[in-house]
């Protein structure tokens, strides 16, 4: 390697994320070919579309084009940023999903910064206390959270909160036709905006709770810990000062990985709870058989995956020298 | 360890040894529970799940006659409960059973192999599990059309790379150990050091990998179906969650919405039990832990 330190290892991510995201748009143009049969009779059942009808459509969208040519016009029209019009909106797909993306952004990010806290003490707590009953007691409940399927979790909430208590409304992101302003109108949304992100919390912070106890389990055993005990160290400082800190050091590396994970709760949190956001774009895009947007929103989802993989790889190859030297192997 | 998963006796010990183990025990009744379920559904007051009925009967509350009610088309929800618990094993296993296969002969080949075989394998391995599951089945899912084998199919798509990853790993260190040098000293084939000698002592893993997968794939299998894109021919939890959400009524309905969310929660928390309890017991030292 000519380029050593943090460039050279940047370099070298980046190179990486580019290969992996050209992957993704070749994937993505192959899986919408490599069906068996005709995708077009697909998305066009009505028998009384006509074979010239189809041939138009054929020719129209440049279908009849061999596979090669349909892929560099492909990729050329993603280069200009256009991921086909939406059949069911007859507007770019782009600009479907980037109406969804704020409201996506305010649930998920709300939803991950408390299950992260929460998970992480409640981890912490569990991992310090091992094979206490209070550590048996989180972990069960995490476990099963983790396990919990997020449409399942959130049915079971909207069942008791919405339709029993009726505490809270059963989805949609504010009240319709309300005309709350300001102060009135986040009140709404922060009322709206409770289970789905209850929801994502449970699930989430479930899996938090599991990942910082292995973790302080880990950190516990290190030597380093005898050493302090040996020192006479009060307790709260070796939990505070040795333990925790070493113990989130994974835990922040998880996050970036987890993001897929997150992915798939987002879909499923947002249609059980009709939250206007990308993932129940990709609901009503599956219903309406839309596949333009389909297939752009796992375009834009695999494509931030692999993004926040790389912030994180970044961040962390900057923080941590020894990461540097692995990677210069 | 791998002597232990030869032969019936040996999966009688298993279970045992799962028995040892809280989380384990419970598993393993939930996991029993529901197979009497699938395999007895015709005996246990059903009818035929997709069968609609009468006007009359449609949306009817729990009664002598329909335990659970009736949903918008007058079908029996018990009866849709209880036949839904076959597709979900037949999912769940059946799925699992072609992602280790794959997964395993992938793993095997590139830490077997290792140089620019294993390099090109691992590649492929680590694309797939930087795609984001579950939009990826949903694509699949979508493009492939609704069959409950197309679900099995995407559902294998997604899940072989952990696997490959998982035994690629424990071939490795199983490839420096010395009978595989004395096997191939006496002259065993690549094949036969592979399946003959590597893979026995790569159970273990698969099979709690294996049980991982299970669970995933009643998961996927759930999650698709609620999503619309379940085969609407087949009666499944998911499927009656998606019709109830369709519908309209579900707010009125609790006694059509509770049977299967209970059913995939109670399932999937079993299975993942279960799957705690056997990478647990798999542990070494585990049974001297136990006294066993």
């Amino acid at each position: 390697m000519a380029l050593k330190g943090f460039a050279g290892f940047a370099i070298r991510k980046v190179g990486a994320a580019c290969i992996t995201v050209f992957a993704i748009v070749c994937a993505n143009f192959v899986i919408f070919r490599l069906v068996p049969g005709d995708p077009l009779r697909m998305m066009f059942k009505d028998p009384r579309v006509s074979a010239e009808q189809m041939q138009l459509v054929r020719e129209r969208f440049g279908l009849d084009k061999p596979l090669g040519e349909q892929f560099l016009h492909y990729l050329r029209e993603l280069a200009h940023g256009n991921l086909g019009i939406s059949f069911w909106q007859k507007r770019p797909a782009l600009d479907v999903i980037a109406d969804r993306v704020p409201q996506t952004l305010l649930l998920i990010v709300t939803a991950l910064i408390i299950a992260v806290i929460l998970g992480t003490i409640l981890g912490a707590i569990a991992g310090w206390k091992m094979g206490t009953r209070t550590d048996s007691v989180i972990l069960t409940i995490a476990l099963s959270l983790y396990s919990i399927p997020a449409f399942c979790m959130g049915i079971i909430l909207m069942l008791i909160f919405a339709f029993q208590l009726s505490i809270f409304p059963l989805g949609g992101i504010s009240t319709a036709a309300s005309g709350f302003t300001g102060f009135e109108y986040w009140k709404d949304v922060a009322w709206h905006m409770f289970l789905p992100a209850l929801c994502v919390v449970f699930w989430y912070g479930g899996e938090y709770v599991l990942l910082t106890r292995s973790a302080m389990v880990d950190a516990l055993g290190q030597d380093y810990i005898i050493t302090a005990r040996a020192k006479g160290l009060k307790e709260s400082a070796i939990l505070k000062n040795h333990a925790l800190r070493n113990a989130l050091l994974p835990v922040v590396t998880i996050t970036g990985v987890n993001l897929a994970f997150a992915v798939a709760g987002i879909i499923e949190v947002e249609t059980v709870f009709s939250w206007p956001g990308i993932g129940r774009l990709v609901y009503d895009a599956v219903m309406k058989r839309d596949y333009p947007v389909l297939q752009a929103t796992f375009l834009v989802f695999a494509v931030a995956i692999v993004l926040a993989n790389l912030v994180v790889d970044l961040i962390y190859g900057y923080i941590d020298p020894r990461i540097k030297v692995g990677g210069e192997e | 360890m791998t002597k232990l998963l030869h032969g019936l006796s040996s999966v009688k010990g298993f279970v045992m040894l799962l028995w040892t183990n809280k989380m384990g025990r419970f598993g393993l009744i939930i996991f029993a529970v529901f197979a009497v379920i699938a395999i007895f559904a015709p005996f246990l007051h059903t009818v035929d799940p997709s069968a609609t009925g009468s006007c009359e009967n449609m949306l009817v509350p729990p009664c002598a006659q329909f335990w659970f009610g009736t949903d918008d088309l007058a079908r029996d929800i018990w009866s849709q409960v209880i036949y839904g618990s076959r597709i979900s094993l037949l999912v769940g296993f059946v799925a699992a059973g072609l992602t280790i296969l794959v997964g395993t002969l992938v793993g095997i080949i590139a830490g077997f192999y290792g140089g620019k075989i294993e390099e090109v394998l691992m590649r492929i391995v680590d694309f797939f599990m930087m795609l984001p599951q579950l939009p990826l089945m949903i694509i699949l899912a979508a493009v492939l059309g609704p069959s409950i084998w197309n679900i099995i199919f995407v559902v294998s798509v997604v899940s072989w790379p952990t696997t490959a990853r998982v035994v690629r790993s424990q071939v490795l260190s199983i490839r420096e150990r010395a009978f595989i040098e004395a096997s191939r000293c006496i002259g065993a084939s690549d094949s036969l050091l592979m399946f003959g000698e590597i893979f026995p002592n790569v159970v273990p893993i698969i099979f709690a990998q294996s049980v991982l997968i299970v669970t995933e794939a009643i998961y996927a299998e759930a999650v698709l179906a609620f999503l619309g894109l379940g085969d609407p021919t087949t009666v499944s939890w998911g499927m009656m969650l998606h019709f109830a959400f369709e519908s309209g009524v579900m707010s009125r309905t609790p006694n059509w919405i509770v049977p299967p969310v209970a059913s995939i929660v109670v399932l999937i928390i079993g299975f993942t039990f279960l799957g705690t309890a056997v990478s647990d017991v798999l542990k070494p030292g585990y049974r001297e832990t136990r006294g066993l």
